[in-house]
C-alpha cells in the first residue's frame, strides 16, 4: 500500500453564529497515526472532527489532508470516511445497500462494489447480515455495518465520532479491540473522538486532551497518564480519578517539601519542570501509586469505605488534615471500614500543579 | 383474619366497571347519536321517493327503497341549463385533485427538506413568511391572484387551479415535512454527505423513503382539503372545470318548483363520499395528520 495521508489543522477557528467554539487550534496527525481527541462533552472535539470531514465550515485557518489543502473541498472529495455515534445507517436500505450507497453515487462499477462490500463484510464478520435492514440488527451489529460502510470507501483517513458511546460495556470492549485490529491491518490514519478515557488510553498512539476548545495536552497515552500537563488533564484521565491535596511547597534545609492536608511530604524524588517554585500548590497522586506499609514518611490512615472491583479494591481514607483520598489494593485483602494502616505518598509518583493556573510544576 | 369475601390480592386486578364509567359511556353514545342523526336522515331521505318525503316523517325508514334519486343526482340532475348530473363535477374534481395533490406534496416536501437540512441563506425568514401567510385568510389573495393569473393567461384553466392549490398548500406541506426532517438524526444527513450524495440524491434516495408516513399524512390532508374546496374552484377553475362542490351548490340552489330533497341528499352524499372514504380508510393516520397540520384547520 502506498503512503498514508497525514492530517494537518492550521490555526483553525470555528464559530456557531456568534459563539466561538475553537480558535487558533493547530494539530498535526502523522500518517498512519491513531489520534484520539479526548474531552468532556462541549469541549469542541466533535466539532473539530466535523470540520476535518467538511461538515462544519471553519471561520479561519486551513485543513490539509495528504499534503492537499482541502479547506474548501466537499466532504466526498477529502479522502475521508466517517463513523457516527448514532450509526446513521439509512433505515430504508439493506446492509448491502447501505455499504454500497457511497460507491454507487460515485459511479463505481457494480463488480467493484460487490468485491469491496464482500471484503469489508468479511473483515467485520457481517457477511450473514448483508440482506437485513438496520432495524433488524443489534447495536453492535449496526456499528459494525457503519464501520463497514466507511471501509468500502478505501480512503486514507477514517474519522470516528464517539462510535462506541451508544453500546453497552461488553460490546464496547469487544469493538474497541476490533477497531484497534483494523488500524493495524489497514495502517490508515485514524482520528477518533471520545469522552471515554479508557478508549483513549487503549486505542491511541497519541491523545489530544481537549477542554473548552483548547488542546490541553497532546502526547502518548503513557505520558498523559504519568505526567499530566495540568490539573484538568490529571483529573480527567484515569479511573478511578487522581487524588488531589491542596497545600504549599517550600524549601526546608535546602530540600523541597510539600505541606498540606496535615501531611509533610519531602519531594526528593520529584522532577520539577523548572526551578523549585515555592508557594501554594496542589499535589496529585493516583490511587494505585499510594503505598501501604511502613515507610519513613508514612502516616496512619483509617479506612472509611471499601469499593471491591473484582481484581482489586478501591479503599477510601482520610489524611490527618481530613482530605479524603482513595488507594488501590490488589485482591480483596480483607480490609474493612475502621481498619487502620500505614500509608505513604512516594514523591516519585506524585504530580504537582500550581494553585493559580493548574499547570504542572 | 376474617374469611368471607375478602379475596387475597393475587394475579390480575378484578375488573370493576364503576357507575361513573357507565355514565361516560352513556354520554359518548348520546354524542355519537347526535352527530350520526343528520347522516342517517340524509341517507334515508335519499332512498325515499318524493311521495314518501312529502309525508314528513324524516326519521322514518323508507317504506320502499329506491335508488332513483342517486342515479338522477349522478346522471341527470340539472345545474342551471345543463342536465348531466353531478358526475361532471366529480370528474372535474378528480382532474383537479390528482395533479394538485401530487404537485403540492412534491413541492412541499422539497421545500421542507431544503429548509430543514440545508443551511439555506435566510431559511428562517422564508419559513417565518410562510407561516405568517398561512394565517392570512384566502379571500385577501383572491383578487390580486386573479389579476396576476389573467395577465399570465392561466386564469380559469386547469393548470391555474393546480397552481393555486399548490401555493395554498405550501405552508402546511412545508411545515409538515420541515418538522419531520428536522426530527431525524442529523448524523444521517452528514453520513450521506460524506458518502458523496448531492442535494437531490439525498432527498430522493434517503429522505423521501423515510418520509413515507408523512407523505400519507400529507395526502390525507390535501385530498380532503382540495376536494372540499369551494371558493378557489369557483374563482380559478373556470366554467369547464368547476369542481364537484360548486356543482353540488348549483344543483341544490338552482331547482325550480318543488325541491327534490332526495336528489339533493343523494348528490350531497356523492360529493362527501371521497372525504368520507379517506376518513374511514385512514384511521390513525388521519389523527396524526390533524396533529401534525394543527396550524391550519
Amino acid at each position: 500500500m502506498n503512503a498514508q495521508p497525514g492530517v494537518s489543522l492550521r490555526d483553525i477557528k470555528i464559530m456557531f453564529g456568534t459563539v466561538k467554539v475553537l480558535e487558533g487550534l493547530d494539530l498535526e496527525v502523522a500518517p498512519s497515526e491513531f489520534l484520539v481527541l479526548l474531552g468532556p462533552s462541549g469541549c469542541g472535539k466533535s466539532t473539530l472532527l466535523n470540520a476535518v470531514a467538511g461538515l462544519v465550515e471553519v471561520r479561519a485557518g486551513q485543513i490539509w489532508i495528504g499534503g492537499k489543502n482541502v479547506t474548501w473541498e466537499e466532504p466526498k472529495d477529502r479522502g475521508i470516511a466517517m463513523v457516527f455515534q448514532s450509526y446513521a445507517l439509512y433505515p430504508r436500505m439493506t446492509v448491502r445497500q447501505n455499504m454500497s450507497f457511497g460507491l454507487k453515487v460515485a459511479g463505481t462499477p457494480a463488480a467493484e462494489i460487490e468485491r469491496r462490500v464482500g471484503e469489508a463484510a468479511e473483515l467485520l464478520r457481517i457477511g450473514p447480515l448483508l440482506d437485513r435492514r438496520p432495524s433488524e440488527l443489534s447495536g453492535g451489529q449496526r456499528q459494525r455495518v457503519a464501520i463497514g460502510r466507511a471501509l468500502v470507501r478505501k480512503v486514507g483517513v477514517y474519522l470516528f465520532d464517539e462510535p462506541l458511546s451508544n453500546l453497552d460495556a461488553q460490546l464496547r470492549a469487544e469493538l474497541r479491540v476490533e477497531i484497534k485490529r483494523l488500524h493495524q491491518q489497514l495502517g490508515a490514519t485514524m482520528i477518533y473522538v471520545t469522552h471515554d478515557q479508557i478508549e483513549a488510553l487503549t486505542l491511541a498512539d497519541r491523545i489530544a486532551v481537549m477542554h473548552s476548545g483548547v488542546i490541553q495536552q497532546l502526547d502518548t497515552p503513557a505520558r498523559i497518564y504519568r505526567e499530566p500537563k495540568n490539573r484538568f488533564v490529571a483529573s480527567f484521565v484515569g479511573s478511578p480519578a487522581m487524588n488531589f491535596i491542596d497545600g504549599a511547597i517550600s524549601t526546608q534545609a535546602s530540600a523541597p517539601v510539600f505541606e498540606g492536608g496535615g501531611l509533610r511530604i519531602p519531594l526528593a524524588g520529584y522532577v520539577f519542570a523548572a526551578d523549585v517554585p515555592a508557594g501554594p500548590a496542589t499535589l496529585g497522586i493516583r490511587p494505585e501509586h499510594v503505598t501501604v506499609g511502613p515507610a519513613p514518611s508514612a502516616f496512619e490512615a483509617a479506612v472509611e469505605i471499601v469499593e471491591p472491583m473484582g481484581a482489586d479494591s478501591l479503599v477510601w481514607c482520610r489524611t490527618p488534615g481530613g482530605t479524603a483520598f482513595s488507594l488501590r489494593l490488589s485482591g480483596e485483602g480483607g480490609i474493612r471500614p475502621g481498619d487502620r494502616m500505614p500509608v505513604s505518598f512516594p514523591s516519585a509518583a506524585v504530580s504537582l500543579f500550581a494553585k493559580a493556573d493548574g499547570a504542572r510544576l | 383474619m376474617s374469611a368471607g369475601n375478602t379475596a387475597i390480592p393475587a394475579g390480575p386486578r378484578p375488573d370493576r366497571t364503576s357507575a361513573a364509567r357507565w355514565g361516560l359511556y352513556a354520554f359518548l353514545a348520546i354524542s355519537a347519536l347526535f352527530f350520526l342523526t343528520p347522516l342517517y336522515v340524509m341517507i334515508v331521505t335519499s332512498l325515499k321517493s318524493m311521495d314518501e318525503i312529502r309525508a314528513g316523517y324524516i326519521l322514518q325508514f323508507p317504506a320502499e327503497f329506491t335508488v332513483a334519486a342517486w342515479t338522477k343526482a349522478w346522471n341527470s340532475a340539472c345545474t342551471g341549463l345543463n342536465c348531466n348530473g353531478i358526475k361532471v363535477g366529480f370528474f372535474n374534481s378528480v382532474r383537479i385533485l390528482v395533479p394538485s395533490v401530487i404537485v403540492s406534496i412534491a413541492v412541499g416536501s422539497l421545500t421542507g427538506y431544503a429548509l430543514s437540512l440545508w443551511r439555506v441563506r435566510g431559511a428562517d425568514v422564508i419559513f417565518g413568511a410562510l407561516m405568517v401567510v398561512a394565517f392570512i385568510p384566502y379571500q385577501v389573495f383572491i383578487y390580486p391572484l386573479v389579476r396576476i393569473f389573467s395577465m399570465a393567461g392561466i386564469n380559469q384553466t386547469l393548470f391555474g387551479i393546480v397552481v393555486i392549490h399548490t401555493i395554498f398548500g405550501l405552508p402546511t406541506m412545508t411545515l409538515l415535512f420541515r418538522n419531520y426532517f428536522a426530527s431525524l438524526p442529523p448524523d444521517l444527513f452528514k453520513a450521506a454527505r460524506v458518502d458523496g450524495a448531492g442535494f437531490f440524491q439525498i432527498f430522493w434516495s434517503i429522505m423521501l423513503p423515510m418520509a413515507v408516513p408523512m407523505i400519507v399524512v400529507a395526502m390525507i390532508l390535501q385530498v380532503t382539503g382540495i376536494w372540499n374546496d369551494f371558493i378557489l374552484g369557483l374563482v380559478f377553475a373556470g366554467r369547464e372545470n368547476l369542481p364537484m362542490t360548486v356543482q353540488l351548490n348549483n344543483i341544490v340552489n338552482s331547482t325550480q318548483g318543488e325541491r327534490a330533497y332526495n336528489v339533493d341528499m343523494a348528490a350531497t352524499m356523492l360529493t362527501a363520499l371521497v372525504p368520507l372514504a379517506v376518513y374511514f380508510g385512514s384511521g390513525r393516520w388521519f389523527v396524526r395528520g390533524i396533529a401534525a397540520g394543527a396550524v391550519k384547520g
